[in-house]
């Protein structure tokens, strides 16, 4: 099984100057508010979760060709006709043609100020005691993940330093591919520039990750 | 359609791109709403809402009291959560806030180098280039360029600190003080606080308050 993000691009070369843009520029055109508001009201309605939303987004093929919002726009749609909750005779008419398949619930507007200040926690009470204690360090996975994952390449296979701990935490991994929460430890995991660039990069920063329990492999060599 | 109006933006250049994907996502939430799948005027509010009321004055706001109240900086700094649903500010994609605290020794900036993950309730929607490339995939390579785009220059003894929001939990920056601002009133504060500052891309406005005119 094979799976590519398109979407992990920390330390990835060749990107240009970050344009500053003012506060208040939320959307450039009226219809990227209505694309983030459809994918908010239907992320509320119970019938995927965020994780698998973020999946969708990152595999699609042209991902590096659309803007922010063409992004979401486009997952939206691929969710809705995997679920088969509409058609694409439909999307092209212009107007519902089947009947609707049952949803677990749909956001009204008065519920909406209410539902997002709930927003949703991924904190889970823990099945088994952490593996690693604040400033152990640690080595993170070096293989590629062939499914969504959270842990960058830019840090695989790295050795960082336990820095935060964040409890038990719905696992991205499993949520995303619809195998349950499976709750895992969550740490933040620090690292030395020069170790993510190498010595000669000239690099002093630090730089964390949030990284579950099954990223990690215990290291006591080598710092 | 007054929430059309009011995102309104004048991109003349781009108009026929732009129509096609007005009609597409036009389409979309007609076939949505007919099914009964989304109320449209839940979208109304939920527009409205990032438009008017959760965006960053709220973590403004926060970052004032921080300022302000050395014992409402301490519960930030143990459990932001908490302290910023204290005053409100809490929820979606911000449901585990960890406040991050900008000092002369240590420089904060963050980052989501897998999407955008940001911190909704104080600082509402991502600006576009938040949620770009060049920072995305620099911010963790080259912090000091990137700061340097955004006119901020550190001393070189300052060590940067960079945060990558890679799972649920979500960081805020709490800039520091500015000089000169002894007298002023947590609403005042709050003025000097840049949504950039809260990221950490960005200083707080120097105060204007109490110093002498240039």
């Amino acid at each position: 099984m094979s799976y590519t993000s398109h979407a992990d691009l920390g330390g990835e070369p060749g990107h240009g100057r970050v344009e500053p843009e003012p506060e208040g520029d939320l959307w450039h055109a009226p219809w990227e508010a209505r694309a983030m508001a459809l994918t908010l009201a239907m992320g509320a309605s119970g019938a995927w979760n965020i994780d698998m939303s973020r999946s969708v987004r990152e595999t699609l093929p042209d991902h590096a060709a659309l803007s922010y919002y063409q992004i979401w726009f486009a997952a939206l749609q691929k969710l809705l006709l995997a679920r088969r909750l509409l058609r694409r005779a439909e999307l092209h008419r212009g107007h519902s043609i089947d009947a609707p398949l049952p949803l677990a619930r749909t956001l009204r507007a008065g519920d909406v100020c209410a539902t997002l200040a709930l927003g949703s926690p991924t904190l889970r009470v823990a099945s088994a005691p952490p593996r690693f204690a604040l400033g152990d360090r640690v080595r993170m996975l070096r293989h590629k993940a062939m499914h969504h994952t959270r842990l960058p390449g830019y840090v695989r296979g790295k050795v960082g330093t336990i820095e935060r701990m964040h409890g038990a935490h719905v696992f991205a991994d499993a949520h995303a591919h619809g195998l349950g929460e499976q709750p895992q430890w969550l740490y933040t995991v620090t690292f030395d520039a020069a170790q993510l660039w190498g010595e000669g990069s000239g690099a002093r920063h630090a730089v964390s990750v949030d990284a579950w329990e099954p990223y990690l492999e215990a290291c006591q060599d080598e710092a | 359609m007054a929430q059309h109006d009011a995102t309104h933006a004048p991109h003349d250049h781009e108009h026929s791109e732009l129509g096609e994907m007005e009609l597409r996502v036009r389409a979309l939430e007609t076939v949505l709403s007919e099914k009964g799948y989304i109320d449209p005027l839940a979208l109304d509010v939920l527009i409205d809402t990032y438009q008017t009321r959760i965006g960053p004055r709220n973590g403004a706001q926060v970052v004032a009291r921080a300022w302000a109240d050395p014992e409402f900086h301490a519960w930030l700094m143990r459990d932001a959560t908490a302290a910023m649903a204290s005053l409100g500010f809490s929820g979606r994609q911000g449901e585990h806030m960890i406040a991050v605290q900008n000092t002369p020794q240590r420089h904060n900036m963050v980052v989501c180098t897998l999407c955008s993950c940001y911190p909704w309730p104080v600082l509402g929607l991502p600006p576009t280039w938040y949620k770009s490339a060049p920072y995305r995939s620099r911010a963790v390579r080259e912090p000091r360029a990137v700061l340097a785009e955004f006119g901020v220059t550190l001393p070189e003894s300052t060590d940067i600190r960079v945060w990558d929001s890679t799972a649920e939990v979500r960081y805020l920056v709490i800039p520091q003080r500015p000089a000169g601002t002894d007298g002023m009133s947590e609403a005042e504060l709050a003025e000097l606080v840049t949504r950039d500052s809260m990221i950490g891309t960005g200083q707080p406005r120097a105060s204007q308050f109490g110093l002498p005119k240039a």
